[in-house]
């Protein structure tokens, strides 16, 4: 049916081209910076004239760098088991059981998932001052419930509608547990949506900006995003481009590697919550 | 659990002991989220309501007092909430009206692509896993006068960022290249929705392609792209992260969030800033109305379904 011309193949590896060259362009040119050896670093060139590891040497002997590398890791792992597991178990009840309030939620959820982040920046930053939150992984685990819970709701009921239920009622039929049908015969069925969803909340996690310079200060608790917004350079001679490019490649590899791998269910997360959230 | 609260007048006599357990099951399972939920956002926002009609400066802990509405009253008198209301519109309408031209190009390409569909999609995804702040820095030294190649390029003698016009345009490119994708993705969800069939039927009756995405694709659309719109104009709204990495607002660039963080963290002033704080909120919330009537209007077909 689809009969493909020369013309339309060549038209489709144009724009091909055009969407690999715009997307790619700005990694590539952090990466190329990052390459550069220092003393070049302000030459304009797209690609290095003088290659050089001085750049990631450089970072990963600073503290700063590694030790919000480890924040980053560690908060945004423990943000995406808490927010998907608690929201796995509310979705099962939206998508399968018949409760009321459950459109009340569902829109609860759409409308926080709007907030404006900004705007729980404030208190929360007294009120973690107050109660010694402030600096630590907690504090910023917590306000990433704000926007990892709902997201997790959203994608998770839209999967969970689509699992054949049957096959619950008929462990039921055998004799199972509500609870039980739901660990032994729902869960497995549920899995690869549960990845999905997960993935999308590691992803917000690690982007997220506003919460992290906001309500950390060191250390102790601040992520990569924050800390190189703050980097000093690699000695006081020198500019940090250098060492914020490497420390943003660093950071960068592995969303693209989650993207390139996982393509196909981020697609399925985003476009299952949208359309039939 | 109080606050899903069973709607009165629902067959309560009639209910058998395994809808009852079914119900309790139900509260049970979204306690936990329910919680969480309100804990982490409800919360917070009333404790900014609270802040916002106090004195309350980090800096002189000792003259906090309740003074009203008066912080709201300075804030909305102030030319800078004003100016800045105006840099976050300028700078949403522009982002949200070219990624909407931008994403639906990309969906259809993703949509429709003959072949390599895997690897263009994929491609197409990877400024959606990039880092705002990383991508903000990109571009923030791709467009520097030095080291930047983008002046070298277009052959700039002058600094574009330290220009009001040459801010917004890196500013806006920035968040376009980065919210793009994710635009696309909504849009597709709606792509895929429109049958081939009706395509076909319109092609053998003579429509030209033009013809048939603006009478097929687009109407039949209509509700996705509400969504998408509604999703990244308030996303776009409360834009922070490439603004501060760029110029932290300077050259005119100031965005409502920037300002709320500086009243709250630099100015430590967290009465101004809570006012700052819940003004955002409420524009937000009146976008996201206008918003949810227009799709009242337009949204009947493929919309929530329970």
């Amino acid at each position: 049916m689809t009969h493909v011309t020369a013309r339309e193949r060549s038209g489709w590896s144009a724009a091909i081209l055009l969407i690999t060259v715009v997307s790619l362009v700005p990694v590539l040119w952090i990466v190329s910076l990052s390459l550069k050896d220092p003393s070049t670093i302000g030459d304009g060139s797209f690609l290095p004239t003088k290659w050089s590891w001085t750049n990631y040497d450089g970072i990963f002997k600073q503290g700063i760098f590694t030790d919000a590398l480890r924040n980053s890791i560690g908060i945004a792992l423990i943000s995406t088991v808490i927010a998907v597991a608690i929201a796995a178990v509310a979705a099962y009840a939206i998508a399968r059981l018949d409760f009321p309030g459950k459109r009340l939620i569902l829109g609860a959820s759409l409308a926080i998932a709007m907030f404006p982040p900004i705007s729980l920046v404030g208190p929360l930053y007294n009120l973690w001052r107050n109660i010694g939150l402030y600096d630590t992984w907690p504090g910023l685990i917590l306000p990433y419930m704000t926007f990892a819970l709902p997201l997790s709701i959203f994608t998770l009921s839209a999967f969970f509608r689509e699992i054949p239920w049957e096959l619950e009622q008929a462990a039921q039929v055998d004799g199972a547990t509500p609870f039980q049908a739901f660990v032994k015969v729902i869960a497995p069925l549920a899995a690869p949506g549960i990845f999905t969803t997960g993935i999308l909340v590691f992803i917000f996690a690690w982007n997220d900006f506003v919460f992290a310079v906001s309500l950390t200060s060191t250390g102790a608790a601040q992520t990569v995003p924050a800390a190189i917004s703050a980097f000093p350079g690699a000695s006081q001679f020198t500019q940090p481009i250098g060492s914020i490019a490497a420390a943003a490649v660093v950071v960068t590899i592995p969303m693209v590697l989650i993207v390139l791998l996982f393509q196909r269910r981020i697609v399925s997360g985003l476009t299952a919550g949208a359309v039939k959230g | 659990m109080s606050t899903v609260a069973a709607p009165a007048g629902q067959a309560r006599k009639g209910m058998t002991d395994r809808t009852r357990s079914e119900r309790k099951l139900g509260l049970m399972l979204i306690a936990p989220a329910v919680v969480l939920m309100i804990a982490v956002t409800a919360y917070p926002i009333i404790y900014a309501f609270v802040l916002s009609l106090q004195r309350s400066d980090l800096r002189f802990p000792n003259a906090s007092k309740f003074i009203g509405l008066d912080n709201y009253g300075s804030v909305l008198s102030s030319s800078l909430w004003w100016s800045d209301v105006f840099h976050t519109l300028v700078i949403t309408v522009a982002t949200v009206a070219i990624e909407l031209v931008l994403g639906m190009l990309l969906a259809l390409a993703m949509h429709r692509a003959i072949f390599a569909r895997g690897a263009v999609r994929a491609i197409a995804l990877i400024p959606y896993g990039i880092v705002t702040v990383v991508a903000a820095f990109s571009w923030r030294y791709a467009w520097e006068a030095d080291s930047g190649w983008i002046p070298h390029l277009l052959g700039l003698k002058t600094d574009p960022l330290a220009s009001t016009s040459g801010s917004y345009i890196a500013v806006i490119i920035s968040e376009v290249w980065k919210t793009t994708p994710f635009m696309a993705l909504l849009l597709l969800g709606g792509l895929a929705l429109v049958p081939d069939e009706l395509h076909e039927a319109a092609r053998v009756d003579g429509a030209t392609t033009w013809q048939r995405f603006w009478k097929i694709t687009i109407p039949l659309m209509k509700p996705a792209i509400l969504v998408a719109l509604l999703f990244r104009t308030l996303d776009a709204f409360r834009v922070f992260d490439t603004v501060y990495i760029f110029n932290a607002g300077a050259h005119g660039t100031e965005t409502v969030s920037i300002l709320g963080y500086n009243q709250l963290l630099n100015r430590l002033n967290l009465g101004l800033g809570s006012a700052v704080s819940v003004l955002i909120f409420v524009l937000v919330a009146i976008i996201a109305a206008v918003f949810i009537k227009g799709f009242g209007a337009a949204a009947a077909p493929g919309g929530k379904k329970t």
